[in-house]
């Protein structure tokens, strides 16, 4: 029976020669992923069932991000909480605030996740790692619990719908306006319990930093996973930044996928999500006046150094609206201190921009950048749904670093076009 | 499993940031978390939400964040069992792996308006709605699910299986 890419994978973590869509197995798992929220209430049921012992102490991942560095006393117990669960059981793999960043752009930098392996996360956004070629997907804490004794999963083979990105993008459309542009086609269920297979000749256009964008957003179309056909791009980031067994896994010329869709790359505009759902796409031209209040450069969606790059070069020289807040947030260590030594900060904090250290922060209205009732951000994160970010009565839209940076120089929604004139 | 309770209804896409804000997530005190079900977009819920009252919604409830305190929040306010056209799979799983009774049906959920009196029985694998004198059949989960809401969860399951016994 021919198979898909996540199909083969998944087949193999359950030690089975091939799936079929629908089909239930237990398969292996390669990384189970908590933070903040998410793990403590895991190691709750961890304990509260009588388990001892953890399945592997360098296959779990624990990354409290979301309120960290935390924000008040009970942040801080979950994390407590955290911490001394990870040295009890001798966790390698927890990354406490100074070596930590955002989880979903911290793993694949420490080389933690590479292609072929199977990854849970208690996070919704863990399937940003399928633009390394591996089969990775949210669960909740639970599973994560369950997955922590036995370093196994059950999962439901699922369907898959292939995008065959083609053409060359231009100068301002980036991951984030393929994926917006995707969901806004699809819908928000449009790819419910399936996978999404990104292939074609557009790939070579695509950075890892564009891929992990795309795979990250993957669950606003109620995806299961997202995943990319590995090319020299990705085998060249793993090498860089993983000294673990990869392996590649292509799917089949008569795989059967329940749609095919072709993007012709060249053809899209930069894109924004209009409140409350990732589905309500317009491109740039129809996007209208709209002011803005506030502006986050971050995220596990795009907190990346190619983000940092992109907003630094259209930030230079200019300054942030008077009107307007605006937060960049690198989303690790590493590229906190990239951006240092690329003097990116220099033209951040001369336009007028706050930066922070790594944290999820203001994306679910955490902290550092919640919005107050009748406010307007442009975001670059990946979820504008009522209340997301603050109150019940603030508007999120979501964009590209290029246009978020464009929108904190003019006060309105704009092009980088407007302003890099 | 039996339930009877009033419809409390809504629409589609129902995401986890509404049915808990991220805000209240320092905790995961079940009591805690049920003060604010449903903050964001229906206020009220919380005032008028009696023990064993259905949840009704329309596609792909529980979208979003993975977050498993958004069926604790349901289930800890005093929902006995969500009803929807469709649901998102991560909240599929979680409530299935908290026991938070879920149950999809298209064509009930469509009926359904708010304050109607329902009775489900999980079992026999139907549903009524008395104030429209209607009855619908409950599709049955797959075994491999039934056999972990059978074992009391998953962990009750894994735990069986992570630590064998002096009887295995």
């Amino acid at each position: 029976m021919p198979m898909t890419m996540t199909q083969k994978i998944l087949a193999k973590a359950a030690g089975l020669d091939s799936v079929k869509p629908g089909q239930l197995v237990q398969a292996k798992v390669d990384m189970v992923l908590g933070n903040d929220i998410t793990a403590p209430v895991a190691i709750h049921e961890f304990e509260k069932a009588g388990l001892e012992k953890v399945f592997h102490t360098e296959k779990i991942a624990l990354v409290p991000d979301h309120f960290t560095p935390n924000k008040d006393i009970k942040s801080a117990e979950q994390v407590k909480r955290m911490r001394e669960f990870a040295r009890k059981m001798g966790i390698k793999h927890f990354f406490e605030v100074g070596q930590m960043g955002v989880e979903h752009a911290l793993l694949p930098e420490q080389g933690l996740v590479v292609a072929g392996d199977v990854v849970i996360g208690a996070d919704s956004h863990t399937c940003t790692y399928g633009a390394l070629g591996a089969f990775s997907t949210g669960t909740g804490s639970t599973d994560m619990a369950a997955a922590m004794a036995t370093g196994e999963v059950w999962l439901k083979i699922p369907e898959a719908i292939q995008f065959n990105l083609i053409g060359k993008p231009s100068e301002w459309v980036s991951g984030k306006d393929i994926i917006l542009h995707i969901i806004g086609h699809i819908g928000v269920a449009g790819a419910l319990y399936k996978s999404m297979e990104f292939t074609g000749d557009g790939l070579e256009f695509l950075s890892m930093d564009d891929r992990f964008t795309i795979a990250n957003m993957a669950i606003e179309a109620g995806a299961k996973n997202g995943i990319f056909e590995v090319d020299e791009e990705t085998i060249k980031y793993i090498q860089e930044h993983s000294c673990k067994t990869y392996e590649v896994f292509t799917a089949d010329n008569d795989a059967e996928y329940l749609k095919e869709y072709t993007i012709d790359l060249s053809k899209l505009k930069p894109t924004v999500s209009f409140p409350h759902l990732p589905e309500n796409t317009r491109t740039i031209d129809q996007v209208g006046e709209i002011p803005i209040h506030q502006v986050v450069i971050g995220s596990c969606t795009n907190g990346r150094m190619e983000d940092m790059r992109i907003a630094a070069k259209i930030l230079a020289g200019r300054k942030v609206h008077r009107d307007v807040r605006c937060i960049v947030i690198p989303a690790t260590q590493r590229i906190w201190k990239e951006c240092m030594q690329e003097g990116l900060f220099d033209i951040f904090v001369d336009a007028g921009c706050a930066v922070s250290t790594p944290t999820c922060g203001p994306c679910l209205g955490g902290h550092m950048g919640v919005l107050a009732a009748g406010e307007r951000a442009v975001s670059t994160t990946n979820r504008n749904f009522v209340g997301r970010m603050g109150h019940a009565k603030s508007e999120v839209y979501l964009a590209s670093p290029a246009i978020a940076a464009a929108s904190a120089i003019t006060g309105k929604i704009s092009s980088p076009d407007e302003v890099m004139k | 499993m039996k339930f009877e309770g009033k419809v409390i209804k809504y629409g589609d896409n129902v995401d986890t940031d509404v049915i808990i804000p991220a805000r209240y997530l320092n905790t995961s005190d079940h009591s805690e978390l049920a003060k604010h079900c449903m903050e964001d977009l229906d206020a009220t819920f919380v005032t008028r939400v009696n023990k064993g009252d259905v949840m009704v919604a329309g596609y792909n409830f529980g979208c979003g964040s993975s977050r498993e305190h958004a069926p604790i929040a349901i289930k800890a306010s005093g929902i006995s069992c969500v009803i929807a056209k469709t649901f998102a799979r991560i909240f599929y799983r979680n409530a299935i792996n908290i026991g938070l009774p879920i149950v999809e049906s298209p064509e009930c959920a469509n009926d359904a308006e708010e304050n109607d009196r329902l009775e489900i029985d999980l079992e026999k694998g139907f549903i009524i709605n008395y104030n429209k004198g209607k009855t619908y059949r409950i599709e049955p989960f797959p075994e491999f699910i039934q056999k972990i809401i059978v074992a009391g969860g998953l962990m009750a399951r894994t735990k069986k299986e992570a630590l064998p016994t002096e009887t295995d």
